[in-house]
């Protein structure tokens, strides 16, 4: 029986040689990740109520990075639960104030291809670029991870995203899902398995599939997957070369097929990332704020496209920068890709969540415009309920950031 | 009881909006749905109904949007699809969240009753039965114990 990534992650973690979409199995699980949010501060009372231990601390990381910086009472008690719930539970894998957890997770080594596992996040699915399964559960679920080391599952259907050719200069992976979600609607992937194939996917670097995965939640999927290959390998340094993939003509739900080479730059108008068309809609919008930040879009590789666009050009409007973990902020600093975005007249602030899950003390104010790499434009969600907030790319943020207005990135490369 | 009707992709940040995350259940709850509803959090009374068109519950895993929801005292969801997440995290909550295809003739004001073992919604404002897709018996067993901290409360004991 030919069976898609999915089934096959899916199978492997119910003990089974396949399994069939729409059944419910049980799923042991590889990894469960948790940040400082929906973590330990909300773990810690249930296990006390049950009395219960950790199945296995080992499988267990944690990642402070939505509080952060902590910035009054209420936020530093939370930073201070997590790290006193971990060296109670002895969970070693603890990474405080290092990134943003869905990048500082792979960055760590804790993903491998085959692997099954959960995260107390909606961007979970992140992980999914590594051909693991990764999907995002809240926190009374975790606790039943955390003490059972299991989860149920209906087994999903796979929808086959499909992009031959290459992207065009400019474009990016921002822009695919951009270009994806407004098509086929926030609720497109049905909370079914979403898998990225064909050239233009192979080609992309690794941090630029996680966007893809990581933005599957704005799809609506439970996952997004994409096959193992020589970039997974390289950038997890692995030795293994053990193949994950979907059998060739494993029935899929779903089969889009597009050309990568013919999407232009996109952009998400308030407050929906549904709210999707090409850039050269919005050129007349002024913007007050450019955003490049969150784990979808401050990795390395968005701080590279920014830098591209702003080198030896200077921001018209206010530009924020918090890049998406520690070592990729370190990484671009080496590479003097930092230093062009500061020139350009970049502020910088902490490797965390920031203004993306509005939680910080850097919020939007009244009516404030702006353009944003992150992954969500609800109203309110960024600060100010008034506040107009367009999603794109980091090359279209970086671009209107100079003219002041929403600009074609492609007009400022060429 | 009473019937709130919302419209489509109704997301976890206007359920639990960011900016109060970081408070207890009691004030989050104070604060739900304001922007879609700004009587609501103050009016619903226990034994309400929420109702949602497509994709209810978009977005984060913050469990505090159901919870913000049972707080408040709502008895059950009605959606004709709710985010798989979202989803997930009602039911482990002990909130019913029922997937109707119907959910669309419901009025806001109507007097509903459910019946969740046959998952059928009784529209006593109109007589008219809207029939649900029925929950797997695992997860109806989980609701009924009051959700999964209940449910393996039992189990462990």
């Amino acid at each position: 029986m030919t069976q898609t990534l999915a089934q096959k992650l899916v199978a492997r973690a119910a003990g089974r040689s396949s399994v069939t979409p729409g059944e419910i199995v049980t799923c042991k699980v590889d990894l469960a990740m948790m940040h400082d949010s929906s973590g330990p501060r909300r773990i810690k009372p249930m296990l006390e109520r049950l009395g219960a231990k950790v199945w296995d601390a080992s499988k267990v990381v944690v990642i402070t990075d939505h509080y952060l910086p902590a910035y009054d009472e209420e936020s530093r008690n939370i930073i201070r639960i997590a790290r006193d719930w971990v060296r109670e539970a002895g969970v070693v894998n603890f990474y405080d104030a290092q990134g943003i957890c869905h990048v500082v997770l792979p960055e760590r080594g804790h993903l491998r291809p085959g692997m099954f596992a959960v995260g107390g996040d909606s961007h979970s699915p992140t992980g999914g670029a590594f051909a693991a399964y990764m999907f995002g559960i809240g926190a009374t679920e975790m606790l039943g991870v955390l003490v059972t080391g299991e989860i149920w599952l209906k087994v999903p259907h796979t929808i086959a995203i499909e992009f031959d050719g290459a992207l065009g200069a400019g474009v990016a992976a921002k822009d695919v899902m951009l270009f994806l979600i407004g098509r086929l609607g926030m609720d497109g992937g049905q909370y079914q398995a979403v898998e990225y194939r064909g050239a233009a996917i192979r080609k992309l670097p690794m941090q630029e599939r996680m966007t893809l995965c990581n933005m599957t939640a704005e799809l609506g999927g439970q996952t997004g997957l994409i096959a193992s290959d020589s970039v997974t390998q390289e950038f997890l340094k692995s030795g293994t070369n053990e193949a994950w993939d979907s059998d060739p003509g494993a029935p899929v739900l779903e089969h889009h097929r597009f050309n990568a080479g013919e999407l232009p730059p996109q952009v998400a108008a308030p407050h929906s990332p549904e709210n999707t068309k090409s850039v050269r809609e919005f050129q007349d919008v002024r913007v007050d704020l450019a955003y490049i930040g969150a784990c979808t879009g401050a990795k390395l590789e968005d701080l590279r496209m920014a830098a591209r666009v702003l080198k030896n050009r200077k921001s018209s409007v206010r530009l924020i920068v918090a890049p998406a973990s520690l070592r990729d902020q370190q990484a671009a600093e080496r590479e003097g890709t930092l230093q062009v975005l500061i020139d350009a007249g970049a502020e910088l602030l902490a490797n965390s969540c920031g203004m993306c899950a509005g939680y910080g003390e850097h919020l939007l104010a009244d009516n404030a415009v702006a353009i944003s790499s992150t992954a969500r434009n609800f109203k309110g969600r960024m600060g100010a309920a008034s506040a107009q907030v367009y999603l794109a790319s980091p090359y279209t943020v970086a671009a209107s950031a100079v003219t002041g207005r929403i600009s074609d990135p492609r007009d400022l490369l060429a | 009881m009473k019937a709130w009707v919302f419209g489509d992709n109704i997301d976890t940040d206007a359920i639990a909006p960011g900016r109060y995350m970081k408070l207890g259940i009691e004030e989050i709850a104070m604060h739900c749905l304001e922007q879609v509803s700004p009587a609501f959090s103050s009016s619903v009374v226990k034994g309400d109904f929420v109702v949602g068109g497509r994709n209810f519950g978009t977005g984060s895993s913050r469990e505090q949007a159901p919870a913000a929801l049972k707080h408040l005292g709502v008895a059950a969801l009605i959606a004709e699809s709710f985010a798989g997440l979202f989803y997930r995290n009602a039911l482990n909550l002990g909130l019913p969240a029922l997937v109707c295809a119907n959910a669309r003739r419901i009025r806001s004001g109507d007097r509903l009753e459910m019946d969740l073992d046959s998952a059928v919604i009784l529209n006593k404002t109109n007589g008219e039965k809207l029939e649900c897709e029925p929950l797997p018996a695992h997860l109806v067993a989980m609701v009924r114990d009051g959700g999964l901290l209940a449910h393996l409360e039992k189990r462990l004991k």
